[in-house]
């Protein structure tokens, strides 16, 4: 007879993300294996298989002698209310075993928006949801992920947050609780054990306290545990595991190709970018190293495709060298090789052309502001020149289509500002009747704005962030500013981006929020087919939090910070020194050009970064 | 142009005909094989499969046709091994010979339907379904493109045949049009739960057995 899940999969869409199976997927025997782990990422499987940071961390457990690392991802609503329905919680989907009958739970956290996720999965697993109430060592969660560099809003939840890159500590965690499983260890034990390696944060051993207005009084580390939780770290890339036999997918995913990571970190300091600061230093792979991990990986996985990743791949020393050696290599092969996130300089137009990436349907920028006063104030170091000028190539050589990203609501903004949106489309639009010589099928540029968020550890995380309502009335000023019929204009909710912020740089108090949200329906806040302000609002009002205190409040500049137990490395006075440089519209140079001091390389052995 | 016959089971039978393709084109590479692609701006390989599988359904005679890039020469009975080794579990190419016939010769298809009851065979039901799948017409609701539509599905089906040798569990086996008309093996159950509601399955499951040409011979 066919079992419960076999029965439901015909009921949902796309069941082929539920069943694993996939080619190179680790199995192995449990009799073999003394402990387990499911890899648990708070999203759906076609955003979880396209995260690089699963597949290193699910090989280098799996590498682990008597470990056996397994994958869960959340479901899409129908699949969740059919396992509800017929009583089958969430499992893995390796061995299809329940995730209540593994060791550790890791989850990886990317996104504020997956917290929900994070609860609604334990739940379905049917796990307690409060550290506290989960006692020994059996349902050990952790987390890790961009996110942890403020852990606060799950601390309630998770037992313990890796804080920076996972290679080594992940190790040491598995290894230790290897240990303390095989000994028989109390949690309080195992935990105390683990707050001592580096980059281990207990959330249970530190102390909130709040005043009368709502501000933390103090931050007490208890038992032992360190003042200061320093993010980890990997010096050398080339010699860090990376994985070249991946889980290939049986069905699509987001990004469906080989990734290959270039570097770390980034160079250039744009003030409202979290990942541009918390993974400092520049840390770039040898082309060698690339090119071999590149080849390697494509046979390994039989894409087609393969993308150089990095937060700002044309920043990356050695692109011109591993390209030529790439190009030789997919050529022949029918590969092609996609570079996102590149800058619009002459450097980048000629590669551009190289690896023929510019498709006859896009070409993106992401001028973020519309004015140059704007763009220097939160150091975008990209001028109305560089993008015209791009823009006149492309037009020129038969391009027709343009997408520009903005953020409204930086701080400092003005009207001026936003108009200088529409001005910069105007003049776009100017320069391809210009140039364009293909005029026949008319123009198309596409205009999104984002909705500014403030994040902890930037040079913005004081700053207050504009009402929903303030955010909409410039949405609309700068929707009516642009009258061209060639321009498409889509803008981002601002209730998501508002509750972002909370979420980004909430405290302790946002756990009762998160469980009764969760309680009310919410999950899958990133989709916009199930994001639930009710249920956020009604949350809000029966824990008595208000979100206005974690977003158009802003922090004070004395103000105990709640993710100020974790060090990125950078000093809280480099941040507020560059929000002051903000203030002045002084740009701060790249990394490479000049360094600006922000202490990172104090994190390196040698003491210099070497981007 | 060479053909592959492959069966898709367990797992597998989730995957959807375009990730199948995807899987394939993959796989291909995997196995060291280069595929011919198509001329033009964005070049696809060459590869096409007959009949595409609904998700769900398994099958033991799957059909691929593919042509390999002229540099690459491969023999052909090799490449079952080849492939084996690079496709996930459930997708296993049981032969690859020369393409020779044309798909569209293809034209019965045996079908296994298995019906499960939890609570057990209904007494008669195996003699009860026999007999209205095998009756002169047989009336069923197809749901197409232009909304629901009434259609005698009996001039498509070479026979059926009702057996349950497991507890809880019938099996039909029925031989239904492939191509021209097609007949999607799955609404011999749409009939059963029609006509004979009291003999309707709690669950039922569908797998290609086999194809034959218009003369009832196996097709390759």
């Amino acid at each position: 007879m066919t079992d419960t899940l076999n029965r439901i999969l015909p009921t949902v869409q796309k069941p082929a993300r539920y069943v694993g199976g996939e080619y190179n997927q680790i199995v192995k025997d449990k009799a073999e294996v003394d402990v387990r782990v499911a890899f648990c990422f708070p999203d759906t499987y076609e955003i979880g298989m396209s995260n690089m940071g699963l597949h290193i961390l699910y090989a280098i457990m799996n590498a682990m002698e008597g470990v056996w690392c397994e994958r869960v991802f959340a479901p899409w609503g129908d699949m969740e209310d059919a396992m509800r329905k017929n009583g089958l919680p969430l499992y893995a989907l390796e061995s299809h075993d329940p995730v209540a009958e593994f060791d550790m739970l890791a989850f990886s956290l990317g996104y504020e928006m997956c917290y929900t996720n994070v609860l609604n999965m334990l739940d379905l697993a049917g796990v307690p949801l409060h550290a506290a109430d989960r006692q020994g060592l059996k349902n050990l969660v952790i987390a890790g992920g961009g996110c942890t560099c403020n852990p606060e809003p799950l601390a309630d939840f998770v037992d313990l947050f890796v804080v920076g890159e996972g290679e080594e500590v992940i190790v040491e965690i598995v290894s230790l609780y290897q240990m303390a499983k095989a000994q028989n260890w109390s949690k309080e034990r195992f935990l105390l054990q683990a707050a001592k390696l580096g980059g281990v944060y207990v959330p249970a051993f530190y102390e909130h306290c709040y005043g009368q207005d709502g501000t933390l009084t103090q931050i007490v580390a208890q038992k032992g545990a360190p003042e200061k939780v320093t993010k980890r770290l990997i010096e050398d890339l080339n010699t860090a595991p990376y994985p070249t036999r991946m889980i290939v997918p049986s069905t699509e995913i987001v990004h469906d190709r080989a990734n290959l990571e270039v570097m770390r970190g980034c160079i250039r300091g744009c003030r409202f970018c979290q990942a541009g600061f918390t993974t400092r230093p520049v840390r770039p792979r040898s082309a060698d190293t690339l090119y071999r991990q590149a080849v390697e990986s494509l046979e390994n996985s039989g894409n087609h495709e393969m993308t150089l990743a990095s937060l700002s791949t044309s920043d990356y020393k050695y692109l011109p060298e591993l390209t030529d050696r790439l190009m030789d290599y997919c050529l022949p092969r029918k590969i092609n090789i996609s570079v996102p996130s590149l800058r619009v300089d002459s450097f980048s137009r000629e590669l551009m052309q190289k690896l023929q990436l510019v498709r006859k349907s896009s070409l993106t920028f992401a001028p973020e502001a519309g004015t140059q006063r704007l763009r220097d104030v939160i150091n975008k170091n990209l001028t109305e020149e560089e993008i015209l000028d791009t823009c006149a190539t492309a037009f020129s050589g038969g391009w027709n289509n343009v997408k520009l990203y903005f953020m409204l609501g930086l701080p400092t903004e003005t009207d001026e500002d936003v108009l200088g949106i529409a001005e910069l489309v105007f003049k776009i639009i100017q320069t391809w009747r210009k140039t364009a010589t293909n005029k026949k099928r008319g123009l198309r540029v596409h205009v999104s704005t984002a909705f500014f968020v403030p994040k902890p550890f930037t040079p913005f995380q004081w700053e207050p962030q504009i009402s929903p309502q303030e955010y909409t009335r410039r949405q609309r000023l700068l929707k009516e500013a642009m009258y061209s019929k060639c321009v498409e204009y889509s803008w981002h909710d601002p209730e998501l981006s508002r509750l972002e912020a909370v979420l980004a740089r909430g405290d302790r108090r946002m756990g009762a929020v998160l469980e009764q949200a969760v309680k009310n329906g919410a999950r899958l806040d990133g989709w916009m087919e199930y994001f639930n302000l009710e249920a956020w609002e009604k949350a809000f009002q029966s824990c008595g939090v208000d979100p206005a205190f974690f977003t158009t409040r802003g922090y004070g500049k004395g103000e105990i910070l709640p993710w100020q137990t974790i060090d990125v490395g950078i000093a809280k006075a480099y941040f507020w020194h560059e929000r002051e440089k903000a203030y002045r519209g002084q740009t701060t140079a790249d990394c490479r050009t000049q360094c600006g001091g922000c202490g990172m390389n104090r994190m390196l052995k040698g003491g210099v970064c070497n981007g | 142009m060479a053909r592959l016959v492959f069966s898709k089971t367990g797992n597998a039978v989730w995957i959807s005909h375009l990730d199948l393709m995807r899987v394939f084109q993959r796989a291909f590479r995997r196995a060291g094989m280069l595929l011919k692609h198509s001329q033009g701006f964005t070049p696809h390989p060459c590869l096409s499969m007959a009949m595409p599988l609904s998700v769900g359904v398994s099958s033991r005679c799957e059909l691929l046709d593919f042509e390999l890039a002229e540099e690459d020469k491969t023999p052909l009975e090799q490449i079952p091994a080849l492939l084996n080794d690079a496709l996930p579990e459930g997708i296993a190419v049981t032969r690859c010979l020369c393409a020779g016939r044309k798909l569209r010769e293809l034209k019965w298809l045996e079908a296994r339907l298995t019906l499960e009851y939890d609570h057990g065979v209904p007494q008669g039901a195996a003699g009860r379904i026999s007999a209205l799948l095998t009756g002169a017409s047989l009336v069923v609701e197809k749901h197409g493109k232009n909304g629901p539509t009434q259609v005698d599905i009996a001039p498509m089906l070479h026979g059926v045949e009702v057996s349950g040798e497991q507890a809880g569990v019938l099996h039909l086996d029925a031989v239904v049009s492939a191509q021209n008309p097609t007949l999607n093996p799955l609404l011999l159950l749409t009939a059963v739960e029609r006509y004979l509601p009291q003999d309707a399955p709690d669950f039922a499951s569908c797998c290609r057995m086999n194809v034959y040409d218009e003369g009832m011979q196996p097709f390759c």
